[in-house]
């Protein structure tokens, strides 16, 4: 019996670079637009800057069926919680880019309307800063991610979706028990962990 | 002059007027409020373009709650300025204005001045149980956030704010 060669058709890795290497290479970007950022975001993904380049073109505005979350604007108190459903929904594994200083940071909105930074309610791989950044800001944030996910192992990056959940869980567990609206909870949330020193509440 | 006949029709109801390069203002007293919006009404001011308020925290009235009327035959604009004590309330025009509507709600929502007669008097822009008005002088801007603080550094790790002392 003649024996087979293996040496052209099999090639030895990990599971996790492999399994990665796919994962960066096909993002689904899901847009969350509330200010000029996503207007930025339109000139990345047009024929210009061209963002296809990077295997993320298949842009869905369905959180089921995208898995890197682009807040792209100002998000205030009051979509707080809109937004942390919008993350809970979206397939995993997930990845956040916040885009521009209001959702790095609230930005120049220091007031009691804006949530400061959405990586208060939502955990955030990488931060774009600018206001608004240029599309070449925003593909080089994700190009930032992509090595990020080079770099990740598999377990981590579900054990860290998985305390997000948790956090998710105490948000309706508070909600139920103290009689509040989704908004005044997640708020109240915020303020504790500020009490405690803490930055965020997942 | 418009207000020319309604200090005709109505002696005393106009407290206090001003012109603003063509723009009217009239301060009313509450009590003659109405019936200077029904005089107005009849006049052609049939449009309620706003709805806002001021805190001026003055002793005798807290507030001013600013109506803006146009006539939309003559396009002439008419600003009514009225008087409200902290905790008194306001009738509403929701009978007279649809547009009324909404714009009460939110000088409700912001100022927490109560419109008498409104039919569904909620929240417009903060979310029901949110504590406070936030257009109020004595409204902290931040809503009492540590992480508005003047201190920029309050929002960060103890280590991050030693590097901004």
């Amino acid at each position: 019996m003649a024996g087979i060669n293996l040496d052209d058709s099999v090639m030895t890795t990990r599971l996790d670079s492999v399994v990665n290497w796919a994962r960066k290479n096909s993002l689904w970007p899901l847009p969350f637009g509330t200010a000029c950022c996503a207007i930025e975001f339109m000139s990345m993904m047009a024929s210009r800057y061209d963002f296809s380049r990077f295997g993320a073109e298949a842009l869905r505005f369905s959180p089921r069926q995208s898995d890197m979350l682009l807040v792209l604007g100002t998000v205030t108190n009051k979509q707080a919680p809109v937004l942390r459903q919008i993350y809970a929904q979206m397939a995993e594994p997930k990845w956040v880019v916040a885009v521009g200083v209001c959702a790095s940071s609230g930005g120049m909105y220091r007031t009691y309307a804006t949530l400061q930074g959405i990586d208060r309610v939502v955990p955030v791989d990488v931060y774009v800063p600018g206001c608004p950044p240029r599309p070449e800001g925003m593909i080089f944030g994700v190009m930032e991610l992509q090595k990020k996910i080079t770099r990740e192992s598999l377990s981590a990056r579900k054990e860290h979706v998985e305390r997000f959940y948790q956090s998710l869980a105490r948000q309706e567990e508070l909600q139920k028990a103290k009689g509040l609206s989704q908004y005044q909870v997640v708020r109240e949330m915020v303020l504790e962990a500020g009490a405690q020193g803490g930055q965020q509440i997942w | 002059m418009v207000i020319e006949r309604i200090e005709a029709q109505l002696p005393g109801a106009v407290l206090e007027r001003h012109a603003f390069r063509g723009d009217e203002t009239i301060t009313v007293a509450g009590t003659s409020f109405l019936a200077v919006v029904d005089f107005l009404f009849g006049e052609g001011f049939q449009m309620l373009l706003d709805v806002t308020a001021v805190d001026l925290e003055t002793p005798e009235y807290r507030f001013e709650v600013v109506y803006h009327l146009l006539n939309l035959a003559s396009q002439a604009r008419m600003r009514i300025k009225v008087p409200v004590a902290d905790g008194a309330a306001q009738p509403s025009l929701t009978g007279r204005f649809k547009s009324a509507d909404w714009s009460e709600r939110e000088v409700f929502d912001l100022f927490g001045i109560p419109f008498e007669g409104h039919p569904n008097l909620t929240r417009l822009l903060m979310w029901e149980d949110f504590p406070g008005h936030p257009l109020r002088k004595d409204f902290p801007l931040d809503g009492g956030d540590i992480f508005c603080s003047n201190d920029i550094g309050a929002s960060y790790s103890p280590e991050a704010r030693s590097l901004n002392a």
